[in-house]
């Protein structure tokens, strides 16, 4: 099965790790990945701030880079929210991009989902620690993505999952949203941070980079000695290269 | 003075330093998250409910002018009289001319967002009107002369000394100025005071929750009964409500009051639910003489005509309000509309326009659990990504956020230079991070850093490694 991988542009430039482990399972399942030197990001910050015609055009460009493939698989719950869901409604009044937008919906995952849904993969893997999942907003909300994630960090022996008190409440990334308001994301991703710490796990998963490099970020200068991973990096066994936001 | 664009950054960053306010924010982000939870816990068919509700409110929109045909009919064959006010300010004359031609002086209110909308206690008070609110909450921010800052709580942000130093300065013939006020002393001294109110007043103006086109009528739900004594009362009765409200049938407002009160304090009834038709009849021993009901558009049958529609189904639980991490943190003040939150955000600027509340649409991660818990399902992060649209199209953002955009679309736009110039930012970024440790000095950076770290893994873009394991195979 032919699958184009799409990179995010987060994962691409800052935390190029998460593509590695995604392919590395990927390709442990016996998938034929590529990942199209033609792509670039998938709109999303022109979308949420009202750019519609850049984000069309953007659009457009991966509806042509990815049509060719049996599946798309990213990375990311929001930037495949913003294919598999927001595309269409992008080209809800031109009826053939309006198709083609409809067609690369159906067969655009995001990555934990198309493992555990599609691929249904076996994790055979022994990592002894406490993790708190995170659910992202618009994975969560828009792709439902809940126990996906969970389904596939349980098979991991000696795995321990704690829950927080409150798993589904925004981090108070938002994309832009971040550095336009930032003493209110402040506000949010400190509860967040303080629920994460409350947890008493050792580390964070999460599933979008954008919210991990938010948490991890606040914890870090919180003195809060938590460790972020996205979660494909847990299961591809990664467990030798820094959490994200340390550097050596 | 901050001006209008800056306003909300300002008041947020105020609210975020108010310790009091933070400490009353807890109340709404857990208990009435809790609350509503523990309420719908019980209801197992609790979705089809929103299904059903939701549904119920789009017919009532495409069906609009029927059903308030259909209501104003029966609203005079029972007796009442129904006036149309196009704008804020036709209601405010409207309401003002029925005071003058009852000689009224001492006017009672029930609990209404309508007229905090039309911002009717000004007017009345500017006419010489003495206004009292009724519902315990907005008394407290009537004495405290702010606007109310939550749609069912108007003192969420008060702490109770804070409300015990306002009773002191305000109801100095009762006022026990050495004791320690409990919440039961609170509310014992309001109703002291609120009684000799409802047995004085000439007129008593309340809202509607909805109006019922097949017999006229009106729903009003209260916790505290206040609104059946406003409205039973004085001899002349006024309803403020918007056209939106009507619903087709007794049935219909049955099941929205199923998904009213259980979204919005977490009871599975209010306590008061009250069904008004027609002012006294001869054979009833009391009521009201005098029903006028007015009925406020104020924008909102030209919402009708936009993708913002879907917002006129809105029953103002304030459910959305409670589970917004952004309300969570800076309360409703900040906002500096009538209407804050989710709803709020969407609704003022389509009143008042999007130029006077540029940062509402804004001030959203688009995390959308407003929506997730919304009784009747409207699509509030579609709407304020409309409005973030209309905004773009007016070129009402400020000039470095377009031009950000503009680079950014300039590089996304072309997959080779975007490459190229993503693999120079990593290594401008490292450099900076790394022998400089300047990061703070590149403006987005700077917010960021403010208060998170950051540190980047790699040198190179995961393009940069790819295309190295391609040459290598």
């Amino acid at each position: 099965m032919k699958i184009g991988f799409f990179v995010t542009c987060l994962v691409d430039t800052l935390r190029p790790e998460i593509a590695i482990a995604s392919i590395k399972l990927l390709e442990d399942a016996n998938c034929d990945v590529h990942v199209p030197s033609q792509q670039t990001c998938c709109a999303q910050i022109a979308f949420n701030n009202g750019d519609l015609e850049t984000s069309k055009s953007i659009a457009r460009n991966v509806i042509n880079v990815f049509e060719p493939f049996d599946y798309l698989v990213a990375p990311s719950g929001s930037c495949l929210s913003m294919i598999k869901v927001h595309y269409p409604e992008l080209f809800k009044d031109e009826a053939k991009m309006l198709e083609r937008a409809n067609n690369l919906s159906e067969k655009s995952y995001e990555i934990l989902t198309f493992l555990n849904d599609i691929l249904d993969i076996k994790i055979k893997k022994r990592f002894p620690a406490t993790v708190t999942y995170h659910d992202s907003c618009s994975g969560l909300r828009e792709l439902g993505i809940k126990s996906q994630p969970r389904k596939l960090l349980s098979q991991i022996k000696d795995l321990k999952i704690t829950e927080m008190h409150e798993p589904e409440v925004c981090c108070g990334f938002g994309g832009t949203f971040c550095v336009k308001y930032p003493e209110i994301s402040t506000n949010i991703v400190t509860e967040k941070s303080n629920d994460i710490k409350n947890t008493g796990a050792d580390i964070l998963v999460g599933g979008d980079l954008g919210c991990l490099l938010n948490i991890s970020g606040r914890c870090s200068r919180m003195n809060i000695p938590i460790k972020c991973f996205h979660t494909v990096e847990l299961l591809a066994g990664i467990d030798d290269c820094l959490p994200i936001g340390k550097t050596k | 003075m901050p001006n209008t664009n800056t306003e909300f950054k300002y008041k947020a960053r105020e609210a975020l330093k108010d310790e009091q306010l933070q400490q009353a924010l807890v109340g709404v982000k857990q208990g009435l998250v809790n609350n509503r939870l523990d309420a719908i816990k019980v209801v197992p068919e609790f979705e089809s409910f929103r299904n059903d509700a939701a549904a119920v409110k789009q017919h009532v929109l495409e069906n609009l002018d029927l059903y308030l045909e259909e209501f104003e009919e029966n609203a005079i064959s029972s007796g009442a009289i129904v006036h149309w006010a196009k704008t804020a300010e036709d209601a405010r004359q409207i309401i003002l001319d029925i005071c003058k031609q009852n000689n009224a002086k001492n006017i009672i209110k029930g609990k209404s967002m309508v007229s905090e909308e039309i911002r009717l206690n000004e007017a009345l008070k500017n006419n010489g009107l003495d206004v009292v609110e009724t519902d315990l909450g907005e008394y407290i921010v009537q004495l405290a002369d702010e606007p109310p800052s939550h749609i069912i709580m108007p003192c969420i942000h008060k702490t109770l000394s804070q409300i015990t130093q306002l009773f002191r300065k305000n109801h100095t013939d009762i006022h026990k100025a050495d004791k320690n006020y409990s919440v039961a002393d609170i509310v014992n001294e309001a109703r002291e005071v609120m009684r000799r109110k409802f047995l004085s007043a000439d007129i008593g103006i309340i809202g509607a929750n909805f109006l019922i086109a097949e017999t006229g009528s009106i729903v009003l739900v209260t916790n505290e009964g206040n609104g059946d004594l406003c409205s039973c009362l004085p001899k002349t009765q006024i309803i403020t409500t918007s056209i939106e409200k009507v619903l087709p049938t007794l049935d219909d407002a049955s099941l929205l009051l199923k998904v009213l009160a259980r979204s919005a304090t977490g009871q599975q009834i209010t306590s008061y639910n009250t069904l008004l038709t027609g002012p006294k009849q001869d054979n009833d021993k009391d009521g009201p003489e005098e029903m006028h009901i007015v009925l406020v558009d104020n924008g909102r049958s030209k919402m009708l005509k936009t993708e913002l529609r879907e917002m006129l189904r809105c029953i103002r639980c304030g459910a959305c309000l409670n589970h917004c991490p952004v309300y969570g943190s800076v309360g409703g003040h900040a906002y500096n509309s009538v209407y804050p939150g989710p709803m709020g955000s969407i609704l003022s600027p389509a009143i008042e326009g999007l130029e006077k509340y540029y940062d509402l649409p804004n001030a959203c991660t688009l995390n959308g659990r407003c929506e997730s818990v919304c009784p009747v399902k409207i699509p509030l992060t579609k709407i304020l990504r409309h409005l973030r649209n209309e905004q773009f199209k007016k070129r009402l953002n400020n000039k470095s956020t377009r031009f950000s955009l503009k680079l950014w679309s300039f590089f996304a736009t072309r997959p080779k230079l975007y490459h190229r110039f993503n693999s120079l930012f990593i290594n401008a970024l490292n450099i900076y991070i790394n022998i400089l440790n300047r990061c703070s000095a590149i403006p987005v950076f700077s917010s960021w850093l403010k208060s998170r770290d950051f540190a980047p893994s790699q040198q190179k873009t995961f393009q940069q490694i790819w295309q190295s394991r391609k040459e290598n195979d």
